[in-house]
């Protein structure tokens, strides 16, 4: 079972649906129904381009905390238009929370093993993560409406 | 010298006040040693061979004198009483306790400094020539653009676990001072056709276990465009470098791997759909930082005091023929205080003596100091009519030796002293060389030559850009010291070349005077300097002189 940790604390995971691998994505005249994509952390974002609009959720997996290509996996797609829901999946640590909120994740899933190693005021503690934040700062444009993190 | 503004200083404490939540964290079991390890080093603490180090970052290597005074209040207080200057223009404090860390940081934020990305596998403390704002010859001061740099580069939620530890320098003299070849970014400030100011963009360069000089992926970076650009680059690195192998995951082995041009493509597209998330706001904030760069005022006034002193003290003549760097205000000259006397620990300086550096800095130096990835300090403006006080004071604190550029003036990386990962000592062998030179008296005689020693393959003591570059090795539980020939740091960089066989511990000094000795009968004059007898002859006859047996029996 999984922990879902938003910046209101832990949840119970309410997405049943079951992800698809890039490969087994259903044809584009497949009857519409929500699409889950599931990345490994070696994907190549750029596999799904033209795909996004039809993908309700990506889950993007984090195989260990030293891992950071998630972070650069989840820029990519923001920055490609994905407006659906994008998940951190795996070995993600409290102190990681901001860096995958600001790099536009809306949710992180942990293992239970976990989330009772690191009990959710840890992860509460970082719910602020939108300040102190230098790439705000570099590149918010005070009267634009598309902050960095693009949510 | 830049200020914090509110930003940055509530930054500093927030971060702080994270840190020492792991910290608490760590000790009351939430985090694993594996889960802290990473942020432990993204606040600058290692685990060394005998306690934690804490290494603090010295942005681009400017400081000022209250800052001095406080690493200086830092050693005392929680250290032994001295720090140690590295060649990534960082101090390092080798004996703290991990619970008065937290502590330590905060001191450090009472003068705006930090240790944040000071280790770890994200990007370093951005480094800059040593003369910046100084130099005769620079096109503009780098450091406005290490500071926008450092700013960015902050706490990058992308950037935080890459591949391996990722390091940018900038230079803004063509005189490169600041090794950017031998970087995973180095930016060198040229020229465009209509006279702006923007960067030549390296990428790969490193040294380590494989050497590498970097290569050129952009002649020409408009300065407007620096941030979008390298953070290409970096985006690029994260999901391409290597994770399966420590030892080939830095950005030298990927454009080895992938070739220079199709990085260069992936880093142009990417730079492309970066380009437009910069809007110009941090064109505002580099403009904001220039202005905390402004040159000092700079007081006009007879300099017959210097010639006079040159003229009377051969002691002051001699410092200041090998420490004075020209300024470019001719009234002025940049002091180098070496942290090399003859003998003692490369780098290392104690509280006292920072102490005498910062009031010096701030009675005669328009209150600044640098420190060079040559573990040296600099007083980067002093008037010249001030250079016998201060070399008075310096002298006074065992700080007046005169050998910036020589022999003596060695770069040695911790070795078997304190680094974990050690194969052989360096610091007793620099100060073995420094100790022999300086009995001879000869060193003002051989003139400019660097010797760089690294106490294992990682090379942190840069041995492959040395003119004579040492590696300690491990040779069946016994040191052996390998040494290299014909490198070179500047905007000529070059790899050195192995001379043959390595040296036990007792035979390295010997073997290096028998090289001096060699270079002084085949340089055509005094004025030849070590490296160009070598470009001149090759390595043949240095070798020679380095192995008379071989040589003898090959004759035989
Ligand atoms: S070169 Fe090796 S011994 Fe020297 S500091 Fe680096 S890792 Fe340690």
């Amino acid at each position: 079972m999984s922990v879902i940790v938003t910046d209101t604390g832990f949840q119970p995971d309410d997405w049943t649906g079951g992800y698809v691998s890039p490969e087994d994505l259903p044809p584009d005249d497949a009857p519409p129904s929500p699409l889950a994509v599931a990345l490994p952390s070696d994907a190549h974002p750029e596999a799904l381009a033209g795909q996004l609009d039809r993908i309700a959720m990506i889950r993007v997996d984090f195989p260990g905390p030293a891992d950071g290509r998630g972070f650069t996996i989840a820029r990519r797609l923001r920055l490609m238009g994905f407006r659906g829901r994008l998940r951190a999946g795996g070995h993600v640590i409290a102190d990681q929370y901001a860096m995958a909120c600001r790099a536009g994740f809306d949710e992180v899933e942990i293992p239970d093993a976990l989330a009772a190693r690191q009990p959710e005021d840890q992860w509460l503690f970082r719910a602020n993560w939108r300040d102190h934040d230098y790439q705000a700062r570099l590149r918010l444009d005070p009267d634009a409406t598309t902050p960095y993190t693009q949510r | 010298m830049y200020r914090y503004d509110d930003f940055d200083a509530a930054f500093i404490r927030a971060r702080n006040a994270q840190f020492r939540a792991q910290v608490e964290r760590r000790i009351d079991g939430s985090l694993t040693e594996d889960e802290f390890k990473p942020l432990r080093l993204m606040n600058g603490l290692y685990l060394q061979l005998h306690a934690y180090m804490l290494r603090v970052a010295i942005p681009y290597g400017t400081l000022n004198g209250a800052r001095m005074r406080q690493l200086a209040y830092i050693a005392e207080r929680w250290d032994k009483g001295y720090g140690h200057f590295t060649t990534r223009q960082n101090i390092q404090f080798n004996w703290p306790k991990l619970r008065d860390v937290p502590d330590m940081l905060d001191a450090l934020a009472e003068v705006e400094m930090h240790a944040i990305q000071t280790s770890g596998n994200t990007i370093r403390n951005v480094t800059a020539d040593h003369f910046a704002g100084a130099a005769a010859d620079e096109i503009e001061d780098p450091r406005p653009v290490a500071e926008l740099l450092r700013q960015w580069s902050t706490d990058h939620p992308e950037f935080q676990f890459l591949p391996r530890k990722f390091k940018i320098a900038v230079t803004g003299s063509p005189n490169d001072r600041a090794v950017t070849k031998a970087h995973d970014i180095g930016l060198r400030m040229v020229r465009d056709a209509a006279g702006a100011p923007g960067f030549e963009v390296i990428v790969g360069g490193g040294l380590g276990r494989t050497p590498m000089i970097g290569k050129v992926i952009r002649d020409f970076l408009p300065k407007a465009d620096l941030l979008p650009y390298v953070e290409a680059i970096v985006s690029v690195y994260n999901l391409l470098g290597r994770r399966d192998n420590k030892y080939k995951a830095r950005i030298k082995i990927t454009v080895h791997e992938h070739g220079a041009e199709k990085i260069r493509a992936l880093v142009e597209e990417r730079f492309a759909q970066l380009r437009p998330q910069f809007s110009g706001v941090d064109q505002a904030r580099l403009a904001g930082i220039e202005a905390h760069f402004a040159p000092p005022d700079f007081v006009s006034g007879p300099t017959d005091a210097y010639a006079t002193e040159r003229d009377t003290n051969p002691a002051f003549r001699s410092w200041s023929d090998t420490n004075l760097a020209p300024h470019r205000n001719p009234d002025y000259a940049i002091a180098t205080i070496s942290l090399k006397a003859h003998g003692g620990t490369p780098g290392d300086a104690t509280a006292e003596q920072m102490r005498v550096m910062a009031d010096l800095a701030e009675r005669y130096a328009h209150d600044e100091l640098r420190i060079s990835h040559e573990q040296n300090v600099v007083l980067p403006h002093v008037h010249k009519s001030d250079l016998p006080a201060v070399y008075a004071a310096l002298a006074k604190a065992g700080l007046a030796t005169a050998n910036i550029g020589l022999i003596s003036d060695i770069i040695a990386c911790p070795g078997m002293d304190y680094c974990a990962l050690a194969t052989a000592r360096s610091i007793p062998v620099a100060q073995e060389i420094a100790t022999r030179f300086g009995e001879l008296r000869t060193e003002h005689d051989i003139g400019p030559l660097k010797i760089k020693i690294s106490g294992c393959i990682n090379a942190c003591g840069h041995h492959h850009v040395g003119h004579i570059g040492i590696l300690g090795l491990d040779r069946a539980g016994v040191e052996n010291y390998q040494i290299t020939l014909g490198g070179d740091g500047t905007e000529t960089a070059a790899i050195g070349e192995r001379a043959g066989p390595g040296f036990a511990y007792d035979e390295i000094t010997p073997a290096i005077e028998r090289l001096i000795t060699g270079y002084l009968d085949l340089r055509s004059g005094p004025e030849e300097t070590f490296i160009e007898t070598y470009r001149r002859l090759g390595a043949a006859p240095f070798k020679a002189a380095l192995y008379p047996e071989s040589t003898r029996r090959n004759a035989a």
